[in-house]
């Protein structure tokens, strides 16, 4: 992967910035450039919004045959994130033991490491999400 | 007079016990963990660096000491293990917790004192008014060749202090003993760093820390019974204790910030970690010094008093995030340290 | 609109096939359909190939051309489109061909599906198939393929108590279909325990929950069936053929218990076809992984929503059972060349309407249905065949 295809998303990234729709509310993530509810209503209307970071595990997996990028990374969780705003995203769950992941789970967001583009190429980091201590 | 604004400080989650490293070496754990004074220490997960430690301290020192991060105006990370040779880290804290893009930011080595030459930056740069805030770091994923008597001790762990003109503490004063003294380095390339083993006791470590330590408490006029606490570099848990010893401070002066014993050596983020497990408990008044050392070598000093305004400060509990841990056998820790090629 | 009918059915065997390379899988499975249907080259309008990563398979874009030259048709000139929508490409393609006929436009169109997924090595294979997923905000993650069935699989578990052994009776079941197949993958006849024991993917996904990487072509030759029976004696009328779609990710749907854009083309599909779920006698669907089988049974009403690992248990779905699904073994045991899967599908349904089917063939099937998926549940469609 090129490095300007990784830059452009730096914001979302490593800060979980979406998109809040300027005419209902509603708040997306990853960000759109329209609102489906809204539709041309919310063309221009899409505003800039910072998840706080927080939310529920609705599902989640953990992967054993990890693609080439993750080779010698596996076994690692991947899930199916409810933030509290109410969007859904896909992630990591990382620094808890993998048999103590269950759906309910609540986490928060941490800044890691995902992938790099081979030993000379750049290092990509971003999101992944540990378990929320209450 | 510049003061410390705010702090934050993080600590990966795995720990291998020095017995558990002693094993695959078949040397006596216990008879090592004694000698050094260190009995576990914090290892990097697969996916943590420099550069990821380095995010969650300042996020922290960020949310903790609420200020706006726009107004930060310069970031320094020190480190001798930053991702990139080339390519600052500096910028991705920057990016993370969005101060970006109105500062400077520069990455700094410096073997272990790399942190602590980014705090006085900042309070040059407070303190002739060219910034309002400025974010030091220091943070490590310590290198060590497997069997070196590094392994026991090199450890993962960092801080930010974010340095303004009203804080929660002042800095009354620093400065700083640098010589040309070759204890410990890595070439360019090298994964590995090399050592002049007892070299890097009495000539380096001692000398350096001892002669910063005490042309600063002249200056200020201190002696040591005047500070309620002391944090000294800490490359072992025994080296701080007899410094300590050395410059006339108490054990109970130096335990708040003595860390080495339960994370190992955190490199540029040793002696900040510690000083800011002191600042965790520490009240209005409270007096602080706090020496950092670089091999090759240097060390700087800072005279530090607490002021009311830690009260309402929200301290981050450095210890309680430390006790939240797991521990990992040694395949587990090459693992995570990526050393299976 | 006209009627559209299938004329001409023709695929290769699917599997490893290491002596054959796209091109000649495509020719084969090309001129058995063209043989099959009874025509001649020069009768042909139009060409639709459907092939999900050709490019990064074997390096070759292009293929409306390539399928052209293989097929000798290249002095006709006649259009010839390549057409993509992961694994959803052999699907989509039918509908492209379906459209094109019943607007009238062509008479005579081949409609191809090929894939050729053994010549890269290693886990190539694994990234070229995430591809179908969104590679911005799930497998720059870490997210694989298997690993977002995964997803859906332990969700579903979560919320209907489905279990590990109804998933792997999804795949005992079209095992045993597969061994009846002289054309499938797998012809090797396996058991639960085979199932759970087999290593672990993305839990809850083992090994013999997937589908394998297979090397394959398929064909058909579509006609507007006032011509139809110039050609044939049996020919096969598309009663509906419908596409539908949805987010490209898995997070942006609005259940994670569905596949709401299989569930529309379905609903749209009876409708037009004017049946209902349980006039169906036999069912190709999108088995890319057990679960997915068990979600699209419930997609396509032929069980309540959650019922799906009961009803396979059950025994429903079995060759024998009130509704037989992937007879042909699915692209569990048939194979997943996945570009090729959505028109080998239109195959199997037009051998059991035809009752040629042998050993697998089902009963006095006069109404078959294909669902085919693309990516995970980004793009589906639902195809439903008839004798007349």
């Amino acid at each position: 992967m090129g490095v300007p295809r990784y830059w452009r998303e730096i914001p979302s990234r490593y800060n979980l910035i979406g998109k809040k729709c300027g005419v209902c509310g509603k708040i997306y993530f990853p960000p759109r450039s329209i609102c489906p509810t809204c539709r041309r209503k919310s063309a221009g209307k899409m505003e800039d919004y910072k998840l706080d970071g927080k939310g529920t595990v609705e599902s989640f997996t953990i992967i054993r045959v990890p693609p080439p990028e993750f080779e010698g990374k596996s076994p690692y969780a991947i899930a199916l994130i409810k933030m509290d705003e109410g969007c859904y995203l896909t992630g990591q769950i990382v620094d808890c033991n993998l048999d103590d992941i269950h759906i309910g789970m609540r986490v928060e967001a941490c800044f890691r490491r995902i992938q790099e583009d081979g030993k000379r190429g750049a290092i990509y980091y971003g999101y992944k999400f540990r378990s929320l201590k209450s | 007079m510049a003061s410390i604004v705010g702090y934050g400080a993080y600590v990966p989650r795995y720990r291998i016990k020095v017995e558990e490293i002693a094993r695959i070496w078949g040397r006596d754990g216990k008879s090592v963990s004694s000698g050094l004074y260190v009995f576990e220490k914090s290892v990097p997960a697969i996916d943590e660096d420099t550069a990821t430690i380095s995010v969650e301290a300042a996020r922290n020192a960020v949310r903790s000491s609420k200020i706006d991060a726009k107004k930060i105006g310069a970031i320094y990370v020190g480190s001798e293990s930053h991702p990139y040779a080339v390519k600052p880290t500096a910028t991705i804290v920057a990016e993370a917790i969005e101060a970006t893009p109105e500062l400077t930011a520069a990455d700094y080595e410096f073997a272990c004192k790399a942190g602590t030459a980014g705090m006085q930056n900042c309070i040059a740069l407070v303190e002739s008014k060219r910034i309002t805030y400025g974010m030091a770091i220091g943070a490590d994923v310590a290198q060590a060749a497997p069997g070196d008597a590094l392994e026991y001790t090199a450890a993962a762990g960092g801080a930010a202090f974010i340095i303004g003109n009203e804080g929660i503490a002042e800095i009354n004063d620093t400065i700083s003993f640098t010589t040309d003294t070759p204890d410990f380095w890595r070439r360019e390339g090298e994964p590995y760093p090399g050592h002049g083993e007892r070299f890097t006791g009495a000539p380096a470590y001692f000398r350096h820390i001892v002669s910063a330590a005490k042309m600063l408490m002249e200056k200020v006029g201190m002696k040591a019974s005047d500070y309620d606490y002391a944090v000294f570099h800490q490359p072992n848990g025994k080296f701080p204790m007899r410094v300590a010893k050395m410059l006339g401070f108490e054990k109970k002066q130096i335990e708040e910030g003595l860390l080495c014993p339960i994370i190992g050596n955190t490199y540029s983020g040793s002696t900040m970690l510690g000083l800011a497990c002191v600042l965790d408990v520490a009240k209005p008044g409270d007096r602080i010094l706090a020496v950092s050392y670089g091999s090759g070598a240097g060390s700087d000093a800072f005279d530090i008093t607490v002021n009311d305004a830690i009260e309402d400060y929200e301290r981050q509990n450095i210890r309680k995030m430390i006790e939240n841990k797991e521990y990992v056998d040694y395949g587990t820790y090459m693992k995570l340290r990526g050393e299976f090629k | 609109m006209r009627d559209v009918a299938v004329i001409g059915i023709g695929m290769t065997e699917f599997g490893e096939i290491w002596e054959k390379s796209f091109r000649e899988l495509v020719a084969e499975a090309g001129i058995k359909a063209i043989m099959d249907a009874g025509i001649e080259g020069e009768e042909i309008d139009a060409l639709y190939i459907g092939g999900m990563s050709t490019g990064r398979f074997i390096g070759q874009e292009h293929v409306g051309s390539l399928a052209v030259e293989v097929a000798g048709l290249e002095d006709l000139h006649i259009p010839s489109t390549r057409v993509e929508a992961a694994c959803a490409s052999g699907g989509v393609a039918m509908h492209q061909g379906y459209l094109a006929v019943a607007s009238g436009m062509y008479d005579i169109v081949v409609v191809g599906g090929a894939e050729k997924m053994t010549d890269v090595v290693g886990g190539e294979a694994t990234n070229i198939l995430a591809s179908a997923a969104d590679r911005e905000w799930e497998a720059f993650f870490g997210a694989t393929f298997p690993g977002l069935y995964a997803l859906m699989a332990k969700y579903h578990m979560h919320k209907y108590g489905t279990t590990q052994e109804q998933l792997a009776m999804v795949a005992v079941k079209n095992h045993y279909n597969g061994s009846l197949n002289p054309k499938a993958q797998f012809k090797r006849r396996i058991s639960v325990e085979d199932v759970l024991k087999s290593p672990m993917v993305a839990d809850p996904l083992h090994l013999l929950d997937c589908s394998p990487i297979s090397d394959g072509a398929a064909a058909a030759v579509l006609a507007p069936l006032e011509i139809a029976k110039k050609y044939t004696d049996k020919p096969i009328k598309i009663s509906a053929s419908i596409q539908a779609t949805d987010t490209l990710s898995l997070h942006g749907r609005k259940r994670f218990d569905a596949l709401p854009a299989a569930q529309h083309a379905a609903k749209l599909a009876y409708e037009k076809a004017d049946i209902k779920p349980k006039d169906v006698d036999v069912a190709e669907v999108h088995d890319c992984f057990t679960i997915a089988e068990i979600i699209a049974i419930e997609d396509l009403g032929f069980v309540e929503k959650g019922k799906g690992g009961k009803a396979t248990e059950e025994g429903l779905t079995a060759l024998d059972g009130e509704i037989p699904v992937n007879t042909s073994g699915g692209l569990k045991a048939k194979g997943h060349p996945v570009g090729a899967t959505g028109v080998a599908q239109i195959n199997e349904i037009v051998l059991q309407l035809r009752g040629e089917a042998g050993e697998r063939q089902v009963k006095e099937a006069e109404i078959g249905l294909a669902h085919n998926v693309g990516g995970s549940g980004g793009t589906a469609v639902v195809h439903i065949l008839e004798v007349i």
